[in-house]
């Protein structure tokens, strides 16, 4: 019981992370339709800005967090403008592969810049607390709490406001929010912002739980694609639904099954899910 | 037709160029970076017919790669069967695991496909990562032959290894000749121009699909095997994901959906990254953005660029409409264009 307890808190904590994680992923590919490969890389230099404000200039955590929301954000913008508005015309396999091609950039300078070797992140928040008979770290509650805040700021965002309202809009058909006078050139632009903005999140969060390395999106990236497969693809529900649904069945998977391959997990269940739906459990786009 | 003919002399050219190489360079090195591009190069020409004639982009294919490599190697080593058999069985082994995940990925298409793909080329490398009794693990695999001998010929300098791989990437070469000049290779660039175009017209598309990836994955299977007894000491690395990359930039810079692509972009690339070894984890970053400008400006490589200043060229002399000359490529990037962005 009491390790049943301490893996479902794990499993939203984790679930948590990769929801964040996928909800940028699925917001660009609801609007471009292009696998962003690079977005872990976004995830990556995320981690490596907060942990760098936080030690050269020793910021406080959530300065630190803003400043890397900002810089992952405002990376997100350019990748935009100077990789994927020029592939606009061009067919599916070219903007992949420029993905791909800015991945393997950000991974090397985020090696030449920071070294490769495996880094920790302080956190003010390290301090023990005990609910109802289980031990949790004040980090992981921390976790989980933003990232429903985040959650329901974006969702809020999406539905409340006009600019949110222009992202579903180019999402559901992009000729017809053209037609109706929306700037998709801004509005893409927009979306890379807080795709960026997700990813910086997400990694300042998990990073003090894990560790800081020039590799460290390549897992997450590929389960965030696990995850908006599994919740259809573009779809903002669906990517937070996945994640807690992956989440929950590694940490069970990890416990009950084997530690070794609970990384295989995910793929398995993509690979299942593929065979079977090959687009996706909830293939349909929207909101 | 005198192009015709020019083109077969510059053939006849490069083959007795490459022929006679070993004896006008006298470096052991550098042959050895020739004969490991040509290994590239094979493994990259089953990425091509897949990625560039046929429009899915496999991300698998060093999992594939490392199939062929762990096959030759387990049966040479550990099962003690002749080389050649081995090589067979090899790429047997590969195209028959080929076919399997071919019948359940090709039912994705493009996005999910790439990344069905691509999570299959990472089960494959953990699967050669954890299965040490049988792959021996993250140790690797060590004393895999070279060559034996046909008869009176032996493969174990360096010199006649280098022929060796020579004859297979030529015999790659015409291989894809044959086939995209054939009507199946015509079938392939209409799926990739239009899936659905194909099928109205009566094209079995999962036949042909499924034909082109077993294929694929042949010619990896068999650039593995080729490695695994060139370098005679295979690791799990070798079914990462880095090499998957490391192929599509070769593929790219040479020219996709091309057929002097494939091994102009891998010699090109190996020997420019064997002279910036100073680089080493960082080569990424040159060839990361080169990767990415390539498919901004010159979407199909250095060929496609040379073709096209000839096109120029050409159509500069004979004063001809240019839009005769239009490639089939940049006909079917129109017609892709419409549908794919509407999404």
């Amino acid at each position: 019981m009491d390790i049943l307890t301490q893996q479902l808190f794990n499993g939203l904590t984790i679930g948590s992370v990769y929801s964040l994680v996928a909800l940028g992923l699925t917001l660009v590919y609801g609007i471009l339709h292009i696998p962003n490969f690079a977005h872990g890389a976004l995830y990556m230099l995320g981690a490596y800005v907060t942990l760098t404000s936080m030690l050269l200039w020793n910021f406080n955590y959530w300065l630190a967090i803003a400043i890397s929301i900002v810089v992952v954000g405002l990376l997100g913008v350019l990748m935009e403008r100077l990789v994927f508005n020029p592939l606009k015309n061009s067919p599916p396999i070219h903007d992949k592969i420029a993905a791909i091609g800015i991945l393997l950039f950000l991974e090397a300078l985020a090696q030449l810049v920071w070294g490769a070797d495996y880094r920790t992140m302080s956190t003010p928040y390290g301090e023990v607390v005990n609910v109802f008979g289980t031990t949790l770290t004040m980090q992981r509650v921390l976790i989980n709490v933003g990232a429903v805040i985040v959650m329901i700021l974006l969702y809020f965002f999406l539905k409340k406001t006009f600019m949110g309202s222009t992202i579903i809009a180019m999402a559901q058909n992009r000729k017809g929010a053209h037609l109706v006078g929306i700037n998709t050139n801004k509005v893409a632009m927009l979306t890379f912002l807080i795709s960026g903005g997700l990813a910086a999140i997400a990694a300042s969060l998990s990073a003090p739980i894990n560790l800081v390395f020039p590799g460290m999106g390549h897992l997450v990236i590929l389960k965030a694609f696990v995850i908006i497969i599994l919740g259809g693809m573009g779809s903002v529900p669906g990517a937070i639904l996945g994640g807690y649904i992956l989440g929950f069945t590694e940490s069970l998977g990890a416990t009950y099954i084997s530690n070794d391959y609970k990384d295989v997990i995910a793929f398995i269940l993509l690979i299942i899910i593929l065979s079977f739906k090959p687009k996706g459990l909830f293939s349909k786009e929207g909101f | 037709m005198p192009a015709m003919t020019k083109k077969s002399i510059a053939l006849i050219v490069l083959i007795i160029g490459a022929m006679v190489i070993p004896f006008i360079i006298q470096n052991e090195y550098w042959l050895h970076i020739l004969t490991l591009s040509f290994i590239w190069s094979i493994a990259v020409y089953g990425l091509n017919i897949l990625a560039g004639y046929t429009g899915y982009l496999s991300l698998a294919h060093a999992g594939f790669f490392a199939i062929g490599a762990y096959a030759l190697g387990l049966l040479t080593v550990k099962a003690g069967l002749n080389y050649w058999v081995a090589l067979i069985l090899a790429c047997i082994i590969t195209s028959g695991i080929g076919l399997l995940i071919g019948l359940v990925a090709l039912r994705t298409r493009e996005h999910f496909f790439a990344i069905y793909t691509l999570c299959v080329g990472y089960v494959i490398y953990l699967v050669i990562d954890k299965w040490d009794s049988l792959t021996g693990g993250v140790r690797g695999l060590i004393g895999i032959p070279a060559p034996s001998n046909i008869g009176p010929i032996s493969f174990q300098s360096a010199i006649s290894q280098y022929y060796l791989i020579l004859f297979f990437l030529l015999a790659t070469v015409v291989v894809m000749y044959r086939i995209v000049h054939s009507l199946t290779g015509r079938t392939f660039i209409a799926i990739r121009n239009s899936e659905e175009l194909a099928q109205t017209i009566g094209i079995s598309t999962m036949k042909n699909k499924l034909t082109v990836f077993v294929l694929s994955t042949f010619f990896a299977g068999l650039a593995g095997a080729l490695y695994a007894s060139f370098i005679r000491f295979i690791g799990p690395d070798i079914g990462y994901t880095t090499i998957i990359f490391d192929l599509l930039t070769y593929l790219l810079v040479g020219g996709i959906g091309t057929l002097a692509g494939p091994v102009v972009g891998t010699i090109l690339i190996v020997s420019v990254s064997q002279s910036l070894q100073f680089l080493q984890d960082y080569r990424m970053l040159i060839f990361g953005p080169m990767l990415t400008l390539i498919i901004i400006f010159y979407p199909r490589g250095i060929v496609g660029m040379v073709s096209e200043w000839k096109m120029k060229w050409f159509n500069k002399k004979k004063k001809a409409p240019a839009e005769t000359w239009k490639s089939t490529y940049s006909d079917s990037e129109d017609v892709r264009e419409d549908k794919v962005k509407e999404g």
